[in-house]
């Protein structure tokens, strides 16, 4: 418990850090915010009128603390572009982005785990070998083409689904859902490879461990000692893995919601940065940031709870 | 004295490279019950391999073992995975060198010191596997048994799991404990406690122990009968005392002279 509320301080204090670069960042960026909304015709008194109002002549810490609170509020200030508040531009994108990696994640899981011990457990036989060089041939097919290949073959060849044709949650749960299973297992592929592949070598590793021998010395059978003895141990680095694939599903469904015209998170981002749109740029790089912090806490708090020797090594 | 472990003609032979790596050769052994035989040699003399034959330990593909381990009517090299199971861990139980990395390390205790009842006698309830548990880990002088029972190897010392491997070895009251060097890795002061352990146990349960080391020393404290080897042969063997007193093989004379003796002076 006392790990947990201090794992849930150092989340606080990280998501501030965070917060402040991104600040700081946008901050360095050229570009007059004032300037940008009036256009570079207005006048120079109106001008120092808007900055005033935006509150840009304020020291540089209370422009921070005014927009990190407003942020905790919901409020993450005014699309440039649109000059209307950036929250509701982007709060009924974040589901769909979200279940696409969750999707995903949960694909992932579900195939590689099942895989990894039966690569492991029949280590060198045929499903071993047919699945390792499978696996190299996924992990260099970049997630855009596999789903550019997966959009043909389900979608014109099958017609599984409709390539363009997304239905969006608030219309139709359950096509909602299927059509997003495509673009997920776009993403999943290559993760489910590598994780395949990180699950096998790992319980191979743990299989040598002097543990294992104690183990079979006792009477168990194969089964017994990967499945009591060994998975556990196998799983600890392969957590770790886990929690940064699914940091990285959310940040890299951005192309694949290009090529599957999935009007979620991504195509904001990408016209807004080509709009220099910051406070929508601002507001999803913050919010990615966020997840991917909040993800690494559970992570962190699976990690103990598997490891019993983490509070020792604190 | 009754006979319940008959080793002869053991000869184990590795495929690893080209040419076959012979490691134990016409290696014999009968353990009768309740009795005490050490196996001494230095590293490499093939007496680690000879126990982990006798306990089914030695399963890679690229090795070829011959000859005949007799134990309860069945040929431990040749019976059937799923028979040589039975035995494992509930009739011949093994404790390794390496206590600290022995046990795994993520579960508790008391799991793993039950694990043989789990696995051999699920009959037993929970609340009965957690009593007999504590007890075990009383019987191997471990005082709050009950603590330990709920701690994680990390939390305890070399010579602490090397007690909780006993216990786990023998919770399920086995035949014979083979002890492979279950001193090496411990402090001096540990090791003399693990040994007189060992004795107590064979006495008070009547287990047969098969003590594997270096050090003659306690092998001579311990042991009634010993082994001596060297390059995968056994060069000597017979009564403790005697080896010790009149030993005929020159190696074993080597090994003896090689004890330090403590030199009180004048």
């Amino acid at each position: 418990m006392k790990y947990i509320i201090k794992k849930f301080f150092s989340t606080i204090v990280t998501l501030v850090v965070v917060s402040l670069c991104v600040f700081l960042a946008f901050n360095v960026i050229p570009g007059d915010p004032a300037l940008r909304k009036l256009g570079t015709e207005a006048s120079q008194e109106l001008i120092e009128q808007t900055r005033q109002q935006m509150g840009l002549n304020d020291p540089l810490l209370v422009r921070y603390v005014r927009w990190f609170t407003s942020f905790l509020h919901g409020d993450m200030g005014t699309s440039y572009n649109y000059n209307v508040p950036v929250a509701g531009m982007i709060i009924d994108k974040i589901p769909i982005t979200l279940t696409m990696a969750v999707m995903s994640f949960l694909l992932t899981i579900l195939v590689s785990i099942p895989l990894g011990i039966a690569t492991a457990k029949h280590e060198n036989g045929l499903l071993d070998k047919t699945i390792t060089i499978t696996n190299q041939i996924i992990m260099a097919i970049p997630p855009f083409f596999s789903g550019i290949l997966i959009t043909f073959i389900f979608g014109m060849i099958f017609k599984l689904f409709t390539p363009g044709g997304f239905v969006s949650y608030t219309e139709d749960m359950s096509k909602f859902i299927r059509y997003l299973i495509f673009p997920s297992v776009a993403i999943a592929l290559p993760k489910i490879a590598m994780t395949v592949k990180m699950l096998r070598s790992s319980l191979l590793d743990e299989a040598e461990k002097d543990y294992t021998r104690t183990a079979y010395s006792r009477g168990n059978n194969t089964s017994g000692v990967l499945y009591r003895h060994v998975l556990k141990n196998a799983m600890i680095p392969v957590i770790t893995f886990l929690g940064m694939l699914l940091a990285d599903m959310v940040a890299g469904s951005i192309v694949i919601e290009q090529v599957f015209s999935i009007p979620g998170i991504s195509r904001i981002l990408l016209a807004s940065i080509s709009n220099r749109d910051y406070p929508v740029v601002q507001a999803i790089i913050m919010g990615i940031s966020a997840i991917v912090i909040v993800i690494n806490l559970f992570v962190d708090i699976i990690y103990r709870i598997i490891d019993p020797r983490i509070e020792i090594a604190e | 004295m009754e006979i319940i472990l008959d080793v002869t003609d053991l000869h184990i032979e590795f495929h690893d490279h080209e040419l076959p790596e012979t490691v134990v050769e016409d290696f014999d052994l009968m353990l009768g019950k309740g009795e005490i035989v050490g196996i001494v040699g230095e590293s490499g003399s093939g007496k680690s391999m000879s126990a982990l034959a006798i306990a089914g330990l030695l399963n890679r593909h690229s090795m070829e073992k011959t000859g005949k381990i007799m134990f309860n009517g069945d040929n431990l090299l040749t019976c059937n995975r799923n028979k040589l199971r039975t035995y494992q861990g509930d009739e011949i139980s093994i404790i390794f060198q390496e206590p600290m990395t022995s046990l795994n390390p993520v579960k508790k205790i008391g799991w793993q010191v039950e694990e043989p009842l789990f696995i051999h006698h699920p009959e037993i309830s929970k609340t009965d596997r957690k009593k007999r548990a504590i007890a075990m880990l009383e019987s191997v002088g471990l005082e709050n048994a009950s603590e330990v029972y709920n701690m994680y190897p990390h939390e305890l010392s070399g010579g602490m799991r090397q007690r909780v491997m006993i216990a786990a070895a023998m919770i399920g009251n086995p035949q014979i404990l083979i002890a492979d060097e279950p001193t090496t890795a411990l402090d001096v002061t540990v090791q003399a406690q693990i040994v007189e352990l060992l004795k107590k146990l064979n006495r008070e349960m009547g287990t047969s122990i098969i003590f594997i080391s270096h050090d003659l020393s306690l092998v001579r404290q311990l042991c009634q009968r010993v082994i001596v080897m060297q390059k995968g042969v056994i060069v000597e063997t017979g009564n403790t005392e005697n080896v010790f007193r009149n030993p005929r093989d020159p190696y074993t004379k080597k090994l003896i002279a090689a004890i330090p003796k403590i030199d009180l002076g004048d």
